[in-house]
Formats: structure tokens, sequence, C-alpha cells
């Protein structure tokens, strides 16, 4: 398909306009005019110039007809040929919300974590949904809101990365795949299109040496825990002075308001709040990597314990120069065990000291 | 669409006391009720769902199976409202076809999926009212279940149900396949006439429990030889 792009080759799609309204696959710069049927009652496709300035259209949306649109009392005659922004026929179901996803960067690469939990209304659909989707070899996107805006709009920002190195010959730094999908996303800003993510990866230094490597297969063994490989790795490939900006680790978060923003750390979700306490408290650039992957889990585990919306299990990458690398999926169920029985025997120790102290001393 | 004017928004009925004037708004959607369900085992996958089509208080017709046959290895079920999942299956052989003529071979069951996401998703602004679950062989020949949300959204499962009985079947999945919430059990894998049985079992459960699902149970098989349906009787009240 990446390849059809760059051939601008026509796909049959092009000439029925009915079902080819979510083709992906066009090409690089099509004239748009010829799918816009004149004669047909209720096409009215949108498609967003932004859109077509970074790359040709994405998405083709199919636009409910204005008698549904203005069923809530406005006149509608001006809605025709403008973006979807206040007519989205009433849905019967409800969208799937409600996450806790985080990022932060530090001196021994990022670190990014989610639940696992998808939730639509009351109702939890999925228990063991994947929020973190690798893009690329040194790219993760951490997906928050709805699932499926976020879902589909990886794809297509996956794609568009895709395409860009292969135009380019180089990989999209993570600012600018940030700025990228911020880019076309602004189009749907004002609809219901929810898509809160959070870019963690490493940009790498664009150095001749560089362009071998750009074929990497990403590493993706799981991870244990023990990371004294991967720091001592990071010794001999620590980024250059000059150029401390753009290289390394980097986060940044986007959303479909159009916010971008570029931070070490960023939480995402309706459990961010618990989780931010945490990271506040823990998050140093120095730290370990042990120490961060403990961080980590622990801001999800107490987002999850005290949010409805957030739970079921604990999702962790580690993003370094070397690629992308994850850790096996916890139960988070087996962390509250484990920390009852903590407390439980804390609790324990106390009371036998202060037997010690005050009861034993008068029985001697 | 004769009783939209009898239904609230989510299938169930209005109420019957007197409200004042109320503004009827014309509805693109109906809900027509039923229940999917889909099992993938180690080489084959199963895809059942009732045959039930209501709306509202009334019943249309009891032999309306809500699966559909899409290529050798993949069956699809849907379940909301009929028109949209009518639609969305002419679609979705449509696109079958011309895949087929331009690149000389079936699709894949996970290609499929991938397709159907985007074409879902092509209709975030008007969507289609389809709860949607493809079961099938993957490459390797081993079930895949892929489940869908209205929009598009889609996940690789074990197990899954949809439609108006899903939210009481799924935990009696998640307990019997995946053996969750119980301690010290052993991890059976799944054989084929085990899972049929317990397909049957849990939607003669869901008929007793949920008015949109009975009349008649049909179950899909998928295995590499091909499909082979059954059809299994339920409660008709």
């Amino acid at each position: 398909m990446a390849l059809q792009d760059i051939c601008c080759y026509l796909d049959t799609l092009l000439g029925a306009p009915w079902n080819s309204s979510s083709s992906l696959s066009l090409p690089f710069g099509t004239e748009h005019t010829d799918l816009y049927s004149t004669t047909s009652d209720q096409k009215n496709f949108f498609s967003g110039t932004p859109l077509e300035r970074c790359g040709g259209s994405p998405l083709r949306f199919f636009l409910p007809p204005p008698q549904i649109r203005g069923q809530f009392g406005k006149a509608s005659s001006f809605l025709s040929n403008s973006s979807p922004t206040s007519s989205a026929v009433a849905r019967p179901f409800p969208l799937s919300h409600g996450t806790t996803t985080l990022g932060f960067a530090f001196q021994g690469g990022v670190i990014a974590a989610a639940d696992t939990r998808a939730s639509c209304a009351g109702l939890i659909a999925c228990p063991a949904a994947h929020k973190i989707q690798p893009i690329h070899s040194h790219l993760v996107v951490t997906t928050s809101g709805s699932a499926a805006d976020c879902m589909l709009w990886e794809r297509i920002l996956a794609r568009e990365i895709r395409l860009y190195q292969l135009r380019h010959r180089r990989k999209l730094s993570v600012t600018g795949a940030a700025k990228l999908l911020s880019l076309m996303l602004h189009p749907f800003k004002g609809t219901d299109v929810c898509v809160a993510t959070t870019l963690c990866g490493w940009d790498r230094e664009t150095a001749e040496g560089d362009e071998g490597r750009t074929q990497q297969d990403p590493i993706s063994s799981s991870y244990n825990g023990t990371s004294s490989q991967a720091v001592s790795d990071l010794n001999q490939i620590r980024p250059k002075a000059t150029a401390v900006g753009r290289t390394g680790p980097k986060v940044c978060y986007v959303c479909s308001d159009g916010l971008m923003l570029n931070e070490d750390l960023i939480s995402v979700g309706s459990g961010s709040p618990y989780a931010y306490s945490v990271l506040d408290d823990g998050w140093r650039w120095k730290m370990s990597v042990d120490e961060a992957v403990s961080l980590a889990r622990e801001a999800v585990y107490r987002a999850t314990h005290r949010d409805a919306y957030s739970g079921n299990n604990v999702d962790l990458f580690h993003i370094t120069a070397h690629g992308w690398s994850r850790r096996e999926r916890e139960d988070v169920k087996e962390e509250y065990y484990r920390e009852k029985e903590r407390v439980w025997y804390d609790r324990l120790q106390i009371k036998l000291q202060f037997y010690a102290e005050h009861v034993l001393k008068f029985e001697d | 669409m004769l009783s939209t004017q009898f239904s609230g928004n989510n299938g169930g009925m209005k109420e019957y006391h007197y409200t004042g004037p109320v503004e009827h708004k014309f509805s693109p959607y109906a809900f027509n009720g039923g229940t999917v369900l889909a099992v993938a085992g180690e080489d084959f996958a199963i895809v059942a769902s009732d045959t039930r089509l209501s709306e509202g208080y009334s019943i249309h017709s009891r032999d309306s199976p809500k699966c559909y046959k899409l290529t050798d290895t993949t069956v699809i079920g849907c379940s909301g409202f009929h028109g949209d999942c009518l639609t969305l299956t002419k679609i979705i052989d449509a696109r079958l076809k011309m895949y087929k003529h331009a690149n000389n071979k079936t699709m894949t069951s996970g290609a499929i999926a991938a397709m159907l996401s985007t074409i879902l998703y092509g209709r975030r602004f008007f969507p289609y009212y389809v709860y949607n679950i493809i079961g099938g062989l993957d490459e390797e020949g081993r079930g895949a279940v892929y489940s869908f949300d209205p929009v598009g959204s889609y996940q690789r499962d074990t197990y899954k149900a949809g439609g108006s009985a899903s939210a009481m079947l799924q935990p009696l999945l998640d307990n019997q396949i995946g053996f969750k919430n119980m301690e010290n059990v052993q991890h059976v894998p799944l054989t084929k006439e085990k899972a049929v049985q317990l397909v049957k079992d849990v939607f003669i459960s869901a008929a007793e429990r949920d008015v949109y699902t009975g009349d008649a149970l049909m179950i899909c098989i998928v295995t590499k030889e091909g499909v082979k349906e059954e059809m299994v009787p339920l409660r008709k009240d």
C-alpha cells in the first residue's frame, strides 16, 4: 500500500464512491473533485486541505445528509460543505473512554506505561486492551480517549511516518511525528473525535552511520527488570552535548483539541491525577532503569486502584537508543494482594514491638 | 420503521404516562436485537448467533440468522440494526471480490478484520450501528476471533460475545473458556465438541434472560475443511 502510494497507482476504488468512503489507498496529490458525485443526493465527502498538504488524504469520511444533521433544530444550509463540527447523528451507543496512561523520559530512555481496561459507559468492553502501540522501532504511542479514534489515527500516523521514511530516507523525529498527527487531527476539532496520545520515543542522530540502521527490526524481547545491560550500552551512545535538544529521549503529548506539548513527564486519562501525584513525587532525571520501571508500575497501579475506569493489567514499554522493549503484562490484582500482605505484616511487626517494649518489661 | 415512535433510544419502550407535547424526531437507527458469539480453538473457530429479528415489542422474523459466510475460512456475525448489517455485509462481499480480482488471492481473516475497521471508521460521523465479530482461521490454521465496536476499534480475542445479551454471556465465557475468577483450576485446552456444547448451553441461558434472543441458534463451525452449519432450536416465547 505504501509503495502504491508513491507510484501514484490509481486504484479502481476511486470509481466507486458508494464504498470508497473508507479507502486508505488513495494516491498522493490526487485531484479530489472527480470523487464528488454531482447527481447523488447523499454524497458529501469531507476532504480537509491540511490532510492533502501533508501527503494525501488518509481517510474519506461519509457525512450524514442534512435532514439528519439538522435534526437538532439548526438551519443547516451552510453545513453542506463545511467540516462536521456540530452535525454528527445522535448515536444510539456509547463509545469507549476512560484510562490511565503515562510516559516519561529520563537518562536511561523513555518509559511508557498504561492500564489495559477499555470501558464503555458502565461496561468493561475489554479487560485486555493494548493501549500502547509501537509505530516504528523507536517510537511507541499510548492511546487515550475513544478507542476507535485512537486505533485508526495511529494506523494513519504509522502509514504517514513510513511514507516519510521511504521518501526522505530518514525517520521522522518524535516532535515531527507529533506535529504531523496534530495537523491531521486539526480539521476534526469541534467534532467528537477524542484522541489524546503520548508519543514516546528516542530521536536518533541523523549522521551517515544512521542510514544503515533504519531498517533494523525492533527489539521485542520481554523484559525481566534486570537492566544493567541496557544501562551499560547507553553509556557508549550518550547524545552529544551540542545536539542534546534534538536527540535522545522525547515525550510529546498530542490531543484532538489541537494541543501539542513537549515535556519530560506526561500522564493522560481519567486516572492521570492519581498517576501524576506518584510520578511528581518520584521522578528524577538521573533515575536508574529499575527505579523508573518501578515508578511507572506504581503510578499505574495507584491510579487503577482509585479510578473506576482504569484497571486489570499494567503494560510497560521501555525505549532506548536500540529500540523499544516490552515488559510482560502484570495483573494489578496480584500487586493488590501482595500489598495487603505487606501491610498486614507491617502491622504485625508494630504490634509485636509494642508488646515487647511495654508488656514484657513488667513480667520480668 | 413504523414502530420507532414506540421505542426509546436503546431499544427499550417509552413510558406510557402523559408528559406534555413531545416532539418526534426521525431516527435513522432502530435496534433489531440478537446476540452473536465467537470462540477460537486450536484449529477451529465457531461463530454462533440466534435467529430472532425483533423491534420494540414485535418479532419481525424467527428465521433471520446473523452469521454471514465471507470466505471458506471466515464467518462474520453482525447484530444491531439489521439494515446496516445487510449493507455492511454487501460492502464487505464487494470488497472481497475486488481484492480477489486485484490480487488473485482470497483475503485472510486478519486482512478482513483490518479492512472492516477502516470501513467502519469511514462512517465515524454516521456510524453503522452494528456489533461485529469475525471468526475464522488465520494463515497458520489456528482459530482467530476479531471483535469490533461500531466505530471500528478491533482486537483479536479467543472468545467474545456481542449484541443484546453480550453483557450476560461475556462473564460466563470468561469463566468457562478463559478460566478467569477461579483459583486452582487446571487449564484444559478447548476441544471442538466441548466448545459447541458450551455455545449451545450459553445461548439457552441467554434466551432465558434476554427477550431479544431466542427462536433458534445457528452455529457455524470453521475448520480447514470449510464451514459447517448447524441449527438448534431455542425457546420461542
